[in-house]
């Protein structure tokens, strides 16, 4: 991927990220997530109806790859059904990983498939993802 | 200045993390290699030479300590570190002596070691505390302590210089001032110890903590310090060998005296011995020489500041070799993160106090902490790397 496309897609994201800020709203799942190793700290909403997600939104201080993350997984995974957004979740997860992941599902999401090369990084990644996974397993 | 002694710095980095901790300089990791590779054994259980000798090396610390920060030689443990030294005081003294509705001043710009404990003590036994209000600058004035005092105030507890903002309290007169209302002051000495001079005796403190690694020592060891008629009323938290006169089937015991009470188990004995020779490094350097050399990088880089767009900064007053900033509209960790491409370390994050947000309205920062062996080369390469910082954003993603 054009280096510089991957900057302008990650830092659109941190800048101006895709639902942030939270609603005080009934029928909405919540969680905290934060990192052990650094700093980033998020909080998650989200909500599912007829098995498809409705809505997520999120929140708190992270950094521009756990922000951007968030921005990019949280417009992927609005309108799905809870299995494709398990489905999405969990290639991106092998992606981070360096396993093997279908490209096909992640759209924007593949701008982070060289952050296994920085591991104090995949963490950062990892946080949303593991965050609304843990929200759609309630 | 001493840079050489340090061979982590032949290395091409410039080490700004001195308030996490610093680094070692080759004589401490010679003197602690010296155990292991030559006399290593356990202390006060064996007959034999190099047994004999681990006892006085480990033994003499405590004269060294004693010297170091001027207090009496019995009445120096060595604990895990600082944390530890604190959670010692709070569940092993003040659980026993203070009672509901007794008042702990504490402040927020305290480490979470100094906080959390209290918090925990305030749930077990409905002690209060109250958060000594700071200054516009963050710093905590005598008056503003004054001003808390009352007859149910049974402790203060501070740190001589905060690790963030790193201002440096007048700890004699809060020491005096403790003094003449029977309160009890608890000092956590972890910035202070290491980079001036600290008096137990002098500064009337009833408890002192602090912790090897931030002094040029080793990790795993820190000192509690106490006045002798507390530690004797103070109770272990650890009990095993090495600490008991003797036990029964009938549930007797009794402990062996102060501080040997303290020091249940196998103690880190390399690492109290490696502590033992950084306080000599530490004074064949001087503790006035390492403090003026930390204020002068930090007047250095400050009569800098100007060139550096976005910089914010938060400390300007403080004394200490502490720098606390962040850039306009990046997160602290980014900042860290672009600091790294240059080799240079520094912290990003609350840094333990988590409290301190109330009063500065913003929760991360990034820290640069001198210490004797930064240069002004160090500076410059700071500097240049925060001037550039505007394609920070080319460099982190």
């Amino acid at each position: 991927m054009d280096e510089n496309l991957r900057r302008e897609i990650i830092l659109d994201n941190y800048q101006d990220p895709y639902h942030k800020g939270l609603i005080s709203e009934d029928g909405y799942l919540r969680i905290n997530s934060h990192s052990d190793s650094c700093i980033d700290n998020l909080d998650f909403m989200l909500k599912i109806e007829d098995n498809i997600i409705k809505d997520i939104r999120f929140d708190g201080e992270a950094c521009a790859i756990s922000t951007s993350a968030s921005s990019i997984i949280i417009r992927n995974l609005i309108g799905k059904s809870v299995d494709d957004a398990r489905k999405i979740l969990d290639n991106y997860n092998k992606m981070i990983h360096e396993e093997e992941y279908d490209e096909e599902l992640l759209g924007e999401l593949i701008v982070y498939n060289e952050i296994g090369k920085q591991p104090n990084r995949m963490n950062c990644a990892i946080l949303p993802e593991k965050a609304i996974l843990d929200l759609i397993n309630q | 200045m001493n840079r050489e002694d340090f061979p982590i710095l032949s290395d091409d980095v410039v080490f700004l993390d001195n308030g996490a901790t610093t680094l070692k300089p080759k004589v401490v990791i010679d003197k602690m290699n010296e155990y292991y590779l030559s006399y290593s054994s356990n202390i006060h259980r064996g007959e034999y030479d190099f047994s004999i000798r681990a006892d006085q090396e480990y033994d003499s610390v405590r004269d060294k300590v004693s010297q170091f920060v001027h207090c009496d030689r019995d009445n120096v443990i060595f604990t895990s570190g600082a944390t530890m030294s604190l959670n010692m005081v709070v569940f092993g003294y003040m659980k026993k002596h203070l009672k509901k509705g007794d008042v702990v001043l504490l402040n927020k710009a305290e480490h979470a070691s100094n906080i959390l404990p209290w918090i925990k003590l305030r749930e077990e036994i409905g002690i209060e505390l109250q958060y000594i209000p700071l200054e516009d600058d963050y710093s905590l004035s005598l008056e503003s302590i004054q001003k808390c005092i009352s007859s149910s105030v049974k402790v203060i507890s501070l740190s001589h210089v905060t690790n963030v903002i790193g201002d440096i309290r007048d700890v004699s007169s809060i020491g005096k001032l403790c003094h003449d209302h029977h309160i009890l002051f608890v000092v956590d000495g972890s910035q202070s110890v290491p980079h001036m001079k600290e008096d137990f005796i002098s500064s009337y403190m009833d408890f002192l903590c602090f912790s090897a690694h931030k002094m040029c020592g080793p990790t795993g060891v820190g000192v509690l310090i106490g006045k002798r008629e507390l530690l004797e009323e103070m109770d272990p938290i650890f009990y095993g060998g090495g600490m008991n006169v003797f036990f029964e089937e009938d549930n007797t015991y009794e402990l062996k005296n102060v501080p040997t009470k303290f020091e249940a188990g196998t103690p880190p004995i390399a690492e109290v011995i490696g502590l033992g020779k950084a306080i000599d490094y530490l004074l064949s350097i001087g503790m006035d020489q390492i403090q003026k050399q930390e204020k002068d990088l930090k007047n250095y880089f400050l009569s800098k500041i100007k060139e550096i767009p976005n910089f914010i900064l938060y400390n300007p007053n403080s004394e200490s070799g502490i720098i606390i900033f962040n850039l306009d509209g990046v997160f602290a960790q980014d900042v860290a993160i672009y600091l790294n491409h240059y080799h240079i370390c520094v912290r990003a994050g609350n840094h333990c106090t988590k409290m301190l947000k109330d009063e500065m309205d913003i929760k991360n920062t990034v820290r640069a902490s001198f210490y004797f062996y930064n240069n002004y080369h160090d500076i410059d390469i700071f500097v240049e790397a925060l001037k550039k910082s505007k394609d920070i954003f080319k460099v982190v993603l």
